[in-house]
Order: C-alpha cells, then structure tokens, then sequence
C-alpha cells in the first residue's frame, strides 16, 4: 500500500466507532423512534404522510438488508429485489389461496424465502465481484419471467388483483390505515434491531474480515462460502418482508415488485445514504422517496433528475449522504486533519 | 511433527514442486532459501492448502493434511503469515485480534451476542504484547507502517495458537535495520512459543546467523537440507546458488 492509499484510509472514519455501546442503548433508541412514530397518527390527519412511512418501511428494511451484503460483506448484488417481489407475491397468494391468520402467512412467506434464497445463494456466492452480481441479476430476470409467464398462478402482468384479505388478529385489523401503519413501523424497527445486531456480532466481523479480504479471512480458518450463503439467506428475509408490508400496502403483488429496477432502486438508496453507517440506507430510503415523490410531480422527467443526484452524491461527494455527515463529524471533533 | 512426504505440483509441463521429503521437527527453526521461481512460495501453499498437491501426503502429527481447504488446516494447526501483508484494512489491530480469536474458537457465525467476546479478550491482547502492537492497537490496519502491516500479518497468524507457523519472506521490501529488528523479532516468537517455525528469506546473513536448520530449494527440488555449516560447506548449492563469495566467506 502506498502512503497516499494510507493517507486515504486515515481520513475514512471508523464506521465501527460506536462499537462498544452496549445493545441496549439501540434498543433505547429503538423504542424511541417507534415512539415517535406510533404518535404521529394522533398529531397529524395526513393520510399521505402515513403512507410515506408504510412505504419507507417497506424501502427501509430492503435497502437496509441490501447493505448487509453490499456494505458489511462486499456482496454486490443486482438481484435483491427478487426476494422483495417474492415477499409480496408469497404472502399475497398465501392469503388469497389459503385464508390462514396473517401471522401464519408471514411465517410462511419466510420459510419459503429461507429455502429459495439458500439454493440461489449456494449457487451465487462461490462467484466473483462481478459473476456474482451478473448471476443474482439474472436470478431475478428468471423470477420475474416466471411470474408473467405462471398467469394461472400470478396474474401474469396483472399481477395479484382482487385485493389480499386481511383478517383482524390478536385485535390488530391491518384493512384499518392506522393499525397498518403501526404494523409497519413496528416491523421496520423490529426488523432494523435484529439487523443492528447481526452487524455488530461477532458474525458481523467475520463479515466485515470476508469483505476486506476473504483469502485472509480463509487462513484464519472461516469458512467463507458458508458465512456468505448465511448472510445472503438473512438479507434475503428482511427484503422479503418488506415486499409482505408493501403487498398488505397495496393490498396486492405486482410484477414491478420483482423487476431488476427494485434492485437497482436499492443499490440507488445506498449510494444516495451511504454504505459505512448502519443507518446509511435507511436515510437513504427516505431521500429517495422525497425525491421521487416531489420530482413525479414536478416532471415527467423523473429518470434525469434523479440520474442527476446520484451523479452529484457519486462524483460530487464521492459517497452517500450519511458517509458524508459522518466523517464531517469525525474531523470536527478530532480537529482539522494535517 | 511436521512430515512431508513425496509432495509433488506442477503447473502444465512445469514441476514448481517436485517429489520433495523432508521433516520439521517440533520447536524447529528452519529457513527455506532458493532462488526466484525455486518453488518456495508454491511450497507454502501446498503445505497450507492455498494449493491442492497433485501427489504426497503433508503429515501433522501423523493426520495427513494434503487436499483439505485452508480453514481446515488452520485448525489443525499450521498458521501462516503472507509475503504481501495480507490483512484487513478497515479494522484496527484490535479488532482484527478479537475476530481472529473469535474465529478460532469456532464463535465466527455467532448473531446474538455482541462483538468483541469477553472470552477472547485475553488472547488478543497477548498477540499484540508479544508482536509489540498494543500501543497501536485503535489504528486501523490500512494506516500502520509497512513493518507494522509485517506484524499485524504475523500476529493474525499467532493469536490462533499454531503448532507450526509459516512466514514466507518476513522481512519482505524492508530496510536492512528493520530487517534484523523484525528478525529478532521472528526468533524471539520462536524461542518464547516454543512452536515449529519455516521462514523463506533471501538475505544469506539472516538466513545464516539465526536459522539452526537451513533447506535449499532449487527448480522445486531439495538441492540440500542441514546446519548453516553444511550448507555452506555443501558443492551443490555453492554452484547453484551461493556462488563463490559466500564461499569465500565461509573459508575464512
């Protein structure tokens, strides 16, 4: 390594800085935030804001599990979206076809995420950097050709119409906006904690070794084929059940949901948010959905303008936002680098 | 004891190892010297399953090792510290001593608890003692210096309680100072571990002033194995390698 190239990575923050704080200080902040959240309703009558949250829930937990595999792992793949496609269609066609109680469904949609994604991660993650994001690219074509072409099944290009019923349980009724809203909230902070804590277990540096040097990581006797299946198959249940909140959003499955674009719209979000903090994609999510939502509106235009921003965080910034705020902290508080 | 028996490889026509025998006894120091393109990092691989043998066995204590991955071999005992320092740059020492341990104590894939474990604390923080790394242990890899990117591979090494320890070139793009500290510091390990050392180096007055027990490799064959004074003394590796100087220099 060269001293420029050290100089460089002196300048990167440790984005395991905070790694001592104990894991009850996230589950604070945790309750926290679905705190705030869980009052929104009772302070505002916006019916589009609390979409916005149902919707960033959904975006939140994939772009989040994506960065599991892009940002702690080095796993850049452009197929995650399949896995939220099969959460909304799995769970979807479970209620519709089936009639069992939504917790049963959601289970059920994760159980057949866990077996779909170990086979299609076994086949993956032996290959590399860039065959392995050609292959789960092409994963995703495969699932989503399926489901246009399987009519019978999926609607084809109608996708899941006729609304997915949503029967009351343990007192909660998802069909009422509020009790989904929370639903969703509680599933996006669930879902954030179990991630926080995956990250920052000792399987969580077995990741970050694998991502920095996998030769390394193999002469210090991990087996690294096995850490990446793992880490594909848990990324690819927290995408999953963000396609279930978007399925019970929209009350239906869409082939859109599985397209190769969902993927894209997560490598976008953390790009946008940033890859070396946990909550990178998660602000990432929410910008995009700013941007989305209030461009649409603007323009028809809505590919270059957001083909704009990301050039200006990709080349401007030369990273995501969240990435940017970190280390502009960081060399605050340490002082002015020399 | 580290038993090599009949270990051959070749890359299409070419024999990088061939038909090589030898025995590394335990608590041994040994340097592996040859020329470039002698076979001694092909040597290495094979021994640590970075390269699979076409044929022969690599015995540790009597468990034939040739053929298995190298987490496999890593557990069996035989750690190995690279001619590039290969470590992991976005980690500091610290952390990479924790995971390492935690590796080694088969608590890699471990999600409920948080890292780093208490009960790896103690053998990470004795790696770093015995490399002289403690007083670096919050940097992060990709800013130490050259020698110390050298211990921190080392040390990764190490902390995984080896019975035998590979360095290929320990001293590699170093400055001659540096050179011997870094060598003390290779012989000091090998006197206060008590584990079987190979070393590959190219300095002859290294290689001569600090190894009990020498092998030359030439074309991937054992041209000669024994004493620094022999292999001095030794006509073949005079003519293939050492060349009348060091001759010289042995006769007076």
């Amino acid at each position: 390594m060269t001293e420029l190239q050290a100089e460089q990575a002196a300048a990167v923050p440790q984005p395991e800085a905070g790694l001592q704080r104990s894991r009850y200080f996230d589950v604070l902040i945790a309750l926290a935030a679905f705190a705030v959240l869980a009052i929104l309703p009772m302070l505002t009558g916006s019916k589009a804001l609390l979409d916005f949250v149902i919707r960033c829930s959904a975006f939140g937990l994939f772009a989040t599990s994506l960065n599991l595999l892009v940002g702690y792992t080095g796993l850049v793949s452009f197929g995650h979206g399949m896995f939220f496609g099969l959460g909304a269609y799995g769970f979807g066609l479970i209620m519709q076809r089936t009639g069992v109680p939504v917790p049963v469904a959601f289970v059920a949609t994760l159980v057949i995420t866990t077996i779909i994604a170990a086979v299609i991660g076994a086949i993956c993650v032996r290959l590399k950097e860039i065959y392995f994001a050609f292959v789960t690219l092409a994963f995703q074509m495969l699932i989503h050709s399926t489901i246009l072409s399987w009519v019978s099944l999926t609607g084809g290009d109608q996708g899941l119409r006729g609304g997915i019923p949503r029967p009351a349980f343990f007192g909660i009724d998802l069909s009422n906006h509020v009790h989904l809203y929370i639903a969703s909230c509680a599933l996006l902070v669930i879902g954030l904690l179990l991630m926080r804590q995956i990250a920052q277990s000792p399987f969580g540096y077995t990741l970050r070794m694998i991502r920095d040097n996998a030769n390394r990581a193999s002469f210090v006797g991990i087996d690294v084929w096995r850490a990446k299946l793992t880490i594909f198959v848990l990324a690819a249940l927290f995408a999953s059940t963000g396609g279930i909140i978007m399925a019970l959003f929209v009350s239906g499955a869409y082939p859109e949901f599985a397209y190769w674009t969902i993927s894209g719209e997560g490598i976008f979000i953390n790009m946008l948010g940033g890859v070396t903090t946990f909550l990178g994609p998660m602000v990432g999510t929410v910008l995009l959905l700013i941007l989305n939502d209030t461009v649409t509106r603007l323009t028809e235009y809505y590919g270059i303008v957001l083909g704009i921003v990301i050039l200006f965080f990709a080349i401007g910034l030369r990273k995501g936002l969240m990435d940017f705020v970190v280390e502009w902290y960081t060399q605050r508080r340490n002082g002015p680098v020399e | 004891m580290l038993e090599i028996r009949s270990l051959s490889k070749s890359f299409g026509g070419v024999k990088a190892t061939d038909n090589v025998t030898l025995d590394f006894a335990d608590g041994s120091l040994t340097a592996v010297i040859g020329p470039n393109g002698a076979g001694k990092s092909t040597f290495f691989n094979l021994i640590t399953g970075a390269l699979k043998p076409d044929s022969g066995q690599i015995l540790l204590n009597g468990v034939d090792l040739a053929g298995r991955t190298p987490p496999e071999i890593v557990r069996y005992g035989i750690g190995r510290a690279f001619q590039v320092a290969s470590i992991f740059p976005s980690l500091t020492v610290h952390e990479t001593m924790l995971a390492a341990v935690c590796a080694d104590q088969r608590r890699a894939s471990v999600l409920h608890r948080r890292f780093p474990l208490a009960e790896t604390r103690d053998r990470a923080e004795h790696a770093m003692e015995l490399l002289g790394l403690v007083s670096k242990r919050n940097r992060v890899a990709a800013t130490l210096s050259h020698g110390d990117q050298k211990l921190l591979d080392i040390a990764l090494a190490l902390v995984l309680d080896p019975k035998v320890l590979l360095l290929d070139e320990p001293t590699a793009g170093m400055g001659t100072e540096e050179r011997w500290r870094m060598i003390d510091k290779v012989r000091e390990l090998w006197e206060k571990q008590k584990i079987t050392v190979v070393f590959i180096e190219h300095d002859m007055d290294i290689v001569f002033k600090i190894a009990p027990e020498i092998v030359v490799l030439c074309y991937g064959r054992i041209l000669a194995t024994g004493t620094p004074e022999a292999i001095r003394r030794n006509e073949a590796v005079i003519e293939a390698y050492l060349g009348s100087e060091h001759h010289a220099g042995a006769a007076i």
